[in-house]
């Protein structure tokens, strides 16, 4: 029993698949949903999407998202999904410098502060959902 | 009559002028490719995003939700789209004399007016007729994303939720077809679902934390899809229209070339015909 995933984003269609699990970084923590669940339509966090799909395991780093479960799909929308894979490790951290560099400058305007912030926390998310891959690489299950 | 020699270079500098407006012409032509790619791309979410307002909207109608009442009064906002470069053919001259006529028709029957401009092109123009822009936007550029605009649909989500504005609107150039580019106006607020996008019947989500704190999270979104999609459209029209405009100015320039030929060859044989001339008389006189 799988069930049919769907990952979009402003620019794109980010993923489409049919996969076993898929685990979402919801408001108050992980959500894990599987085949046959009841229809729900709720807000994201900022965090990383695991998806299960046989032996492997597929990670997204999900900003801005929603997540709509219908009887016939899931879907995942969200203002920016990255494949792990597909992550420039290189560029988060300098976006990650760059936050950093901003933050801790002598004046920032308040809107400014914000943006940074966001961008920063965005970056963090990237390096980490990046480094997973590095370090695990996709995930073997018995 | 102008001179052999001028002739010529003036034939030599209609031909740099051809063969910079062919190069623009491939360049638009490629980009125009590259907005429709962008344009079909987010096509996607904004189709769901619809979907979703329509689910929110069902379970939302019995409330008297801010975002679907229209306010009694407040001032109305535009947000107007057009390009920051030129070239572009009629396309921003369209835009703008359409965006001129809804705001006179508007104060006409005196309702109260504010701008918000995408594009060096539409602000310029709006300066010009000394209507007061609340705020601008530009640097788009070729290929817009989504988070160039979630700053101008932030502003207009707050500005509305706020009661500063009863209305907005949005102005644009819809692209129809490499040929056709309309400029339209659509509403963005407050939110009118389509007919056509109702959502599943008979399918009660449960919504998490709740309907209306879902909404609020989603609608920013939805404005900035909308913005997003108008913005991709100005883009794809943008570089169609520079695309004809920059074939007709090549077509042009051959033209131009064409006749300064033919008048470059009358001269050089009305100069031979004389010095043919000269030399007969000067051998009769000898």
């Amino acid at each position: 029993m799988s069930l049919l995933l769907e990952i979009v984003t402003p620019e794109k269609l980010a993923y489409r698949d049919q996969v076993d699990e898929v685990v979402v970084p919801g408001i108050d923590g992980q959500l894990g949903i599987l085949p046959h669940h009841a229809p729900l339509l709720t807000v994201l966090g900022v965090g990383e999407l695991r998806i299960r799909k046989g032996p492997e395991d597929e990670y997204f780093a999900i900003v801005g998202g929603f997540l709509q479960v219908r009887p016939d799909k899931v879907v995942v929308m969200a203002e920016t999904a990255d494949m792990a894979s597909e992550i420039d490790l290189e560029r988060a951290q300098q976006a990650r410098r760059d936050a950093e560099a901003a933050l801790s400058s002598a004046y920032v305007e308040p809107a400014d502060m914000a943006n940074a912030r966001a961008a920063l926390e965005r970056a963090l998310l990237r390096i980490r959902v990046a480094e997973r891959r590095h370090h695990e690489g996709p995930r073997h299950r018995a | 009559m102008a001179s052999q020699r001028d002739i010529r270079r003036r034939i030599g500098a209609v031909r740099n002028i051809k063969q910079i407006t062919r190069a623009m012409q491939f360049v638009a032509a490629s980009k125009l490719k590259r907005a429709q790619d962008a344009t079909l791309a987010a096509r996607p979410y904004s189709d769901k995003i619809d979907e979703v307002i329509a689910d929110l909207a069902q379970v939302l109608s019995g409330e008297d939700h801010p975002l679907f009442r229209k306010p009694a009064d407040g001032k109305r906002l535009i947000v107007f789209i057009t390009t920051d470069r030129g070239l572009a053919g009629p396309l921003n001259t369209n835009a703008i004399r359409f965006a001129l006529r809804e705001i006179v028709e508007h104060s006409e029957n005196g309702g109260e007016l504010s701008l918000v401009t995408v594009g060096r092109k539409g602000r310029d123009a709006m300066r010009r007729a000394r209507l007061p822009v609340e705020a601008h936007f530009s640097g788009f550029g070729d290929r817009p994303t989504f988070a160039d605009v979630t700053a101008l649909a932030r502003l207009v989500t707050d500005d509305f939720l706020a009661g500063t504005y009863n209305r907005v609107d949005i102005i644009y150039t819809r692209f129809v077809s490499t040929l056709v580019q309309r400029p339209t106006m659509d509403r963005l607020l407050p939110m009118e679902p389509h007919e056509d996008t109702v959502g599943i019947p008979g399918n009660q989500f449960i919504f998490e934390p709740g309907p209306s704190a879902v909404l609020q999270q989603l609608l920013p979104r939805y404005i900035a899809t909308r913005i997003y999609q108008a913005v991709l459209e100005n883009t794809a029209s943008e570089w169609s229209s520079k695309m004809i405009a920059m074939k007709n100015a090549t077509e042009s320039a051959e033209d131009l070339i064409d006749d300064l030929t033919l008048s470059y060859n009358k001269v050089r044989q009305a100069n031979i015909t004389r010095e043919m001339i000269e030399i007969a008389s000067g051998a009769n006189a000898r």
